[in-house]
């Protein structure tokens, strides 16, 4: 009996090797693996900014599966598909899962991005030669802005309708051909089936399609250059006798385990908003939103979905609606330029003179306000400060490349430097409390154990501050 | 002088804040209290129905989610002749609804995520006697309210008390003026089990996510620490 199972596994693995073989000398399935995982050298000082390119790539299978999963309930017709969204939260067996799954991974999308586009933005991997990667990552930023506003449309509530009404309306704002433009964008006067209709097609099946193209060649470009890294040093420069860089490790299996860790941790908080907050206070689901469309009464309050109103901000910014438009797509067209405003031969913001540091800071402020203003209605006094940090948006990136050619920069290693692990982290961060406080006599407590109570160290305490306010000082010198 | 301009510009939107608002009252909203939730869906078919229908919910949802079984759903909740399947639709015709009201009334399927449960609390404790509105009442959170009060029987009369604020005439406070055949604390539970109703209807999925949402954390915590490990593990040797 024994010798038969063997025998019969034995066939077995010999049945797959030899048809493995078979594909392997039709397919290059071990040099695509080779090339772009197990030989695939990344830079070994990799720190928690990494993490967002895999979780983007996560989230964009999650957006395809649960998307799938929607399109065989939703219905795209202007008659049924509000009531067909909520036929998928009660009446589908784990429909109301797969749709927060599909809502929430919306904004999950933007924030990783987000930190993402940050990540290459603080350690200048958009220069040279890592132009191209930027730019296929700006296009798929782009081609997610419209994914994203057409997907709103589709819940077909009122602020999905009137969302979509002020944003098309907006073309209409081009001299001479925007009002024919507007009226062919939306196939109607107004907002109305035919609209959904056409955006439910783009939003299924042309968009995604556009955006996995473009994640393929943005993937393929950065593997030809290699990935840079949070010192801005090409580790192809230092080779070893194999011709490995020094200073890279295989992706596959150090990264991908790595990677590993980040997803465990984004699944704990993209549950916890699925699970305990899926409206996430009305920010990624909008209250309004569970009226249904209405074209015959205007909400009070249109807001955008909180990824858009930083753009949304500074197109009410300027006062003359046509500007207001250039405005906006100007702000995302600064972006792709970055590459060329930028004229500082040094990478990393580790090394770079203090005026970008301090430039930078005021842009992530600048951003991170006009995003709130645009989720507020526009009074006057929002507006003013909306014109004043427009201004410092297009500042930024407007004086880059009178500034940054004269840099004072500091020197940049040979090498890349030590990256502090989360366990050296953490011990810093255990110090800083021990320094901040002060330890009692140990006490023994009502269940047999002894503890050791602590007091505050007020000198310690100012200490640690001074300590953090110096570092924060040097940081940005 | 540009400055100050600019600086109470600034200040504007504060001070049209502090007088915009309306004042809600809290109401405590336990989705555990399957009891509450049932008598508040009998409140709702004997007091709302007639208008406003629930046209998302199954009464089958009811009995599974609050657990009753359907023979009693059918006999103390569903009004006569509703079947097990059906959604809670109205008897009411549109055209005459919108007729007599000026409007057809909404579906309250998902009131209770467009509106914060405190409004809707407020809202029907809110009704106040208006004798210049076509049905005699007005709304402290509703202005010009096109709905009459359904709950005045049980409730009463309420007459507001006014005040001048910034020479305008304001409502400080509603009192009641006639009693109606239950207490205000009688009340006060009545509306607050109706309420609790409306939150369940809002979205019954959220009985099941939040009781399903610790082990999945659970999971994720436990798959982070293994990950965590196997990282560990294969790191050993980079320096």
């Amino acid at each position: 009996m024994k010798n038969k199972i063997s025998a019969c596994t034995d066939s077995l693995k010999n049945g797959m090797n030899v048809s493995t073989e078979w594909v392997l000398k039709r397919f290059p399935m071990s040099k695509m693996w080779n090339d772009h995982m197990a030989q695939y050298y990344a830079p070994k000082n990799f720190n928690f900014w990494y993490f967002f390119g895999s979780l983007a790539l996560l989230i964009l299978v999650n957006q395809i599966i649960t998307g799938i999963l929607l399109t065989m309930n939703y219905k795209p017709d202007s008659a049924l598909a509000f009531d067909s969204v909520e036929y998928i939260m009660r009446d589908v067996n784990w429909g109301w899962l797969v749709r927060y799954m599909h809502s929430t991974g919306a904004s999950a999308f933007f924030i990783v991005i987000y930190l993402h586009m940050f990540r290459g933005m603080i350690y200048g991997s958009y220069k040279k030669p890592r132009e191209l990667v930027w730019i296929f990552g700006m296009l798929l930023f782009l081609c997610l802005m419209a994914e994203a506003f057409m997907g709103y449309l589709l819940p077909w509530g009122q602020m999905s309708y009137w969302g979509a009404q002020v944003i098309i309306s907006l073309f209409s704002a081009i001299p001479v051909i925007g009002e024919d433009l507007s009226l062919w964008i939306r196939g109607d006067y107004v907002i109305s089936d035919a609209t959904l209709n056409r955006f439910f097609a783009f939003h299924v099946i042309a968009v995604p399609l556009a955006l996995l193209i473009l994640v393929v060649l943005h993937i393929i470009a950065l593997h030809e250059v290699g990935s840079n890294n949070p010192d801005g040093v090409e580790i192809k420069e230092s080779k070893d006798p194999w011709g490995h860089p020094v200073d890279g490790i295989p992706f596959h299996p150090y990264y991908s385990v790595k990677d590993l860790v980040g997803v465990g941790v984004f699944l704990f908080f993209f549950a916890t908003i699925i699970f305990y907050m899926p409206e996430m206070g009305g920010y990624f689901l909008e209250h309004a939103n569970f009226i249904p469309a209405d074209p015959l009464k205007t909400p009070e309050h249109i807001a955008p979905l909180w990824y858009f109103t930083p753009f949304y901000a500074i197109l009410r910014a300027i006062p003359d609606k046509f500007l207001g438009v250039i405005a906006m797509g100007g702000a995302i067209v600064v972006l792709f330029l970055l590459p060329w405003l930028d004229r500082c031969k040094v990478k990393s913001i580790r090394y770079r003179g203090g005026i970008f540091k301090k430039a930078f800071v005021l842009f992530i402020i600048s951003f991170i306000i006009l995003g709130y203003l645009g989720t507020q209605p526009a009074t006057p006094g929002y507006t003013m400060l909306a014109r004043v940090f427009t201004a410092i948006y297009f500042g930024f990136f407007l004086l880059l490349p009178i500034y940054t050619p004269f840099e004072k920069t500091k020197p940049v290693p040979k090498r890349v430097t030590h990256e502090n692990s989360a366990e050296e982290g953490y011990s810093a961060l255990v110090e800083a409390f021990d320094k901040m406080t002060i330890k009692q006599e140990p006490v023994k407590t009502s269940w047999g154990g002894t503890i050791t109570p602590i007091k505050a160290n007020p000198a310690g305490i100012k200490k640690v501050l001074i300590q953090l306010a110096k570092k924060l000082k040097e940081s940005l010198d | 002088m540009k400055k100050i301009i600019y600086t109470l510009l600034l200040l504007l939107p504060i001070s049209v804040f502090a007088s915009g608002d309306i004042r809600l009252e809290s109401v405590d909203i336990d989705l555990s209290d399957f009891e509450a939730m049932q008598k508040g869906a009998k409140h709702y078919v004997n007091y709302c129905l007639g208008c406003h229908s629930l046209k998302h919910m199954r009464y089958k949802r009811i009995a599974i989610d609050l657990e009753i079984d359907e023979d009693t759903v059918l006999a103390e909740i569903a009004p006569e002749g509703a079947g097990i399947y059906e959604q809670m639709h109205t008897a009411m015709d549109k055209r005459d609804s919108s007729k007599w009201f000026g409007t057809t009334p909404p579906d309250l399927s998902l009131i209770a995520r467009s509106r914060e449960p405190d409004w809707i609390y407020s809202y029907l404790k809110g009704f106040y006697a208006d004798k210049s509105k076509p049905l005699g009442v007005n709304n402290t959170v509703f202005k010009d309210v096109g709905m009459p009060n359904m709950l005045w029987k049980l409730q009463g009369t309420q007459t507001p008390v006014f005040e001048t604020v910034e020479g305008r005439e304001v409502i400080a406070y509603i009192k009641l003026t006639e009693p109606g055949t239950l207490s205000p604390d009688e009340f006060d539970t009545m509306v607050t089990e109706l309420v609790n109703f409306l939150v369940y209807v809002g979205e019954p999925a959220q009985l099941e996510r939040k009781t399903m949402g610790k082990y999945v954390l659970l999971f994720f915590i436990i798959f982070t620490v293994i990950a965590y490990l196997l990282k560990k593990e294969y790191w050993k040797d980079i320096h």
